[in-house]
């Protein structure tokens, strides 16, 4: 199907579907119930799944096909956004136009910079990408305001000419963003019993354009010139001495990577038509890092499972307080109730990040394949005992 | 003239946070061959150091004074530090003034601990593995200690005053021949470039002048020789690192009063103390030296307004712009060593 062989093919199916249900899933707690709180299925936060699922996924066909690893990512999101949004101000409130400019900007704007960066490896192109990271996130605050409007961000004005849209809706207003007139806030909400589940036109155009950008991605992983780039990992310098120059290979991967962020960028402005230099620091970019290497790198679903898992803790566990914790353990007796409550509490609400640190250590250190590696030996585990002989998954690098 | 003196004098204060930042990580990258990615982090604990001992030397408790009373007619609570108790009004009052310079002794047992601990505890497991891993497994490190250091004192900066003697500014013009008034610089400034100068000098030639430093320098031009010949070459190393983290937290401690400290403080520096060691070169300690300061004073000469007239913010990027054109047509750096991570 589609070009790919079985084992993919069902991959993308299970992805998709579980992309297209999410709404469904994410909720599964009535939402008057005390565990409603777990539930992730409001738009809002589904959206951003999908959109740094998009960005994880364009930062593992570089990091984890050729092992280069870029500290500078966020800045080609960051340039998505801001083009996203001046299609916004300048032509219509179309999306589609608006993502197609920020997916060519930043793939614009990554042929340049990977151009110069890619003349080094190693540590030398981390610090060369960090450095133009760093440049653009200094000149966005800075001497480019008049384009980034610096530190307030880029926004939507009424006074904005919008030529084939309209400057402000009839009642005054600014208009929205749509697409062909579906307006991306758009929700509709269908209850059924206790549950309240929420469909949401701008997150259901991110998800499939997800699962459009997942499907690029295993083709780009199956195809040959996916094994040009594992090769450029394993051995540049035997790939070299087949007659192979591998420079064109890795900038071809920096550029479709830059414009998956862009893409992501677009899409993040989208939903929600503004855009700040903040997003293009470099603990930005050290965030889809942090995504791609929990889930794991080199895989296909890695990525995605690692945005997700991010982005769900980062939005549930940091709106746990003591009060919340109080309440949960309060089967206890009082005095174990505040002990345990005082040594859970650092760990999450806003020391949320306390938690991100530590499990990322312990994933860097024990479980160099990510989430997908450790999910991998608990099945060999289980396969063990039901002494079944093991069919081999293999990782995808 | 006035304007270029002053710039110079500008960029050396800058020039010496980032030279003696950057030590510490060539210290570690030339011994340990390690990428630190928490070294700012290193920085960011040394400046809490100071924070941390300015609060314990003003711990106080509350008396009542009965020859005061405050607007309700009760008397007066007033709080004195134990300082001033246990050793006299004066001296008390001094010990918590200087509270920062203290803090350098005290930093110094600090730093050491956690180097080893950290060396011990998580690097030593790193040395065989990519120059990636270890990128990775040192920055959530440094996330992990930036958090707790958040959870304990707060997301917000904590201002950590200097001694009073230094509060002032000093009149560099009057002394060169300009009017008064044209050339002020703050002495704590002053006190803290002759402290790096210092601590620079100390780690040259403790590397150059000591049995312990010969042997070092030995391991980090050949470190499986050393070995072979007998030389427990690790644990040398290992104190290396603690070395480095005093290096870094030592920095820190100074510069608690020039930028209140604050949790994230270590990320801001860290790039650029990254971008330094680049450009003077991985694994040379005199090019990082050499680096900071060039880096720190072409800084503050992008930020004269003649300079920002031509080419408007090159303040903001100038550093990254010497880094890239170095990095590509110097690939080691200013004095990086021929054949020395040079791809």
């Amino acid at each position: 199907m589609f070009g790919l062989d079985k084992k993919d093919a069902t991959l993308l199916v299970i992805v998709a579907i579980l992309t297209l249900c999410a709404p469904f899933l994410l909720n599964p707690f009535p939402s008057e119930s005390a565990l409603a709180q777990f539930n992730a299925g409001y738009p809002d936060l589904m959206q951003r799944f999908v959109i740094f699922g998009i960005f994880a996924i364009g930062f593992n066909i570089l990091f984890g096909l050729t092992g280069y690893l870029s500290f500078g990512h966020a800045a080609f999101l960051g340039v998505g956004s801001y083009s996203a949004v001046w299609m916004f101000k300048l032509l219509s409130m179309n999306v589609i136009p608006a993502i197609i400019l920020s997916v060519v900007v930043a793939g614009l704007f990554s042929l340049l910079i990977g151009f110069i960066s890619l003349r080094r490896s190693g540590i030398y192109f981390s610090i060369l990408t960090l450095a133009f990271a760093q440049m653009s996130f200094n000149l966005a605050y800075s001497v480019l305001t008049p384009i980034t409007n610096g530190e307030t961000g880029l926004q939507l004005t009424l006074n904005d000419p919008r030529i084939l849209g309209q400057s402000a809706t009839a009642d005054g207003s600014i208009p929205v963003t749509s697409l062909f007139g579906l307006e991306m806030r758009s929700t509709y909400e269908l209850v059924m019993g206790p549950w309240a589940f929420q469909f949401n036109a701008g997150y259901y155009l991110c998800a499939v354009i997800m699962v459009l950008a997942f499907y690029m991605s295993i083709r780009i992983f199956r195809s040959p010139f996916g094994l040009m780039l594992r090769a450029i990992k394993s051995n540049q310098t035997r790939m070299s001495y087949t007659g192979l120059n591998p420079k064109p290979y890795t900038l071809a991967a920096f550029v479709i990577s830059g414009m998956y962020a862009g893409l992501a960028g677009g899409l993040m402005a989208s939903m929600d038509p503004l855009a700040g230099a903040e997003r293009m620091q470099w603990t930005a970019s050290g965030e889809v890092v942090l995504m791609t290497i929990l889930g794991g790198a080199g895989t296909l679903i890695g990525p995605v499972l690692g945005a997700g898992f991010i982005k769900y803790f980062e939005n549930i566990f940091s709106k746990i307080n003591d009060t919340v914790l109080h309440s949960w353990f309060s089967f206890m007796p009082d005095g174990l109730e505040n002990l345990v409550v005082m040594l859970v509490y650092p760990f999450i609400g806003k020391g949320w990040h306390l938690t991100l640190g530590l499990m990322f250590m312990m994933v860097v250190i024990f479980l160099p394949g990510g989430l997908v590696e450790g999910g991998q030996r608990i099945r060999r585990l289980f396969r063990r005992k039901d002494d079944t002989p093991a069919a081999k998954t293999e990782p995808a690098e | 003239m006035d304007a270029i003196i002053l710039q110079i004098l500008n960029g050396l204060d800058k020039g010496s946070a980032y030279a003696l930042i950057a030590l510490g990580l060539t210290l570690i990258f030339g011994t340990l061959g390690v990428v630190n990615f928490a070294h700012g982090a290193l920085f960011m604990i040394g400046a809490f150091c100071a924070v941390t001992l300015s609060k314990i030397l003003s711990l106080s408790y509350i008396i009542l004074d009965e020859t005061q009373t405050d607007f309700l007619g009760k008397p007066l609570k007033v709080k004195v530090p134990y300082a001033e108790s246990w050793f006299g009004p004066e001296i008390g009052a001094a010990i918590i003034d200087w509270s920062v310079p203290l803090a350098i002794l005290f930093s110094i047992p600090v730093m050491l601990l956690i180097g080893f601990a950290m060396e011990r505890g998580l690097i030593k497991h790193f040395y065989k593995r990519p120059h990636a891993d270890q990128i990775l497994v040192t920055f959530g490190l440094a996330i992990v200690m930036q958090e707790i250091i958040k959870y304990f004192y707060g997301a917000n900066p904590i201002p950590t005053p200097a001694p009073d003697v230094f509060t002032g500014s000093y009149d560099f013009g009057v002394l060169l021949g300009f009017d008064p008034n044209v050339i002020i610089y703050p002495y704590w400034r002053l006190v803290y470039f002759g402290f790096s100068a210092i601590i620079i000098g100390a780690v040259f030639s403790f590397l150059r002048f000591t049995t312990f430093g010969m042997v070092v320098r030995a391991g980090m031009a050949d470190r499986e020789t050393v070995g072979l010949l007998g030389i427990d070459i690790d644990k040398r190393f290992t104190l290396m690192f603690g070395i480095a983290a005093a290096v870094a937290g030592l920095a820190g401690v100074m510069y608690a009063p020039i930028n209140s400290p604050n949790y994230h403080m270590g990320m801001d520096f860290l790039v650029l103390s990254f971008v330094v060691v680049v450009v003077g070169g991985m694994g040379s300690l005199p090019g990082a030296v050499l680096a900071g300061f060039l880096l720190g004073t072409l800084e503050s000469f992008a930020s004269m307004n003649e300079v920002k007239s031509i080419f408007p913010g090159i303040d903001q990027i100038i550093i990254y712009v010497v880094a890239i054109l170095i990095l590509l047509t110097r690939p080691r750096g200013l004095m990086g060593r021929k054949g020395v991570m040079e791809d």
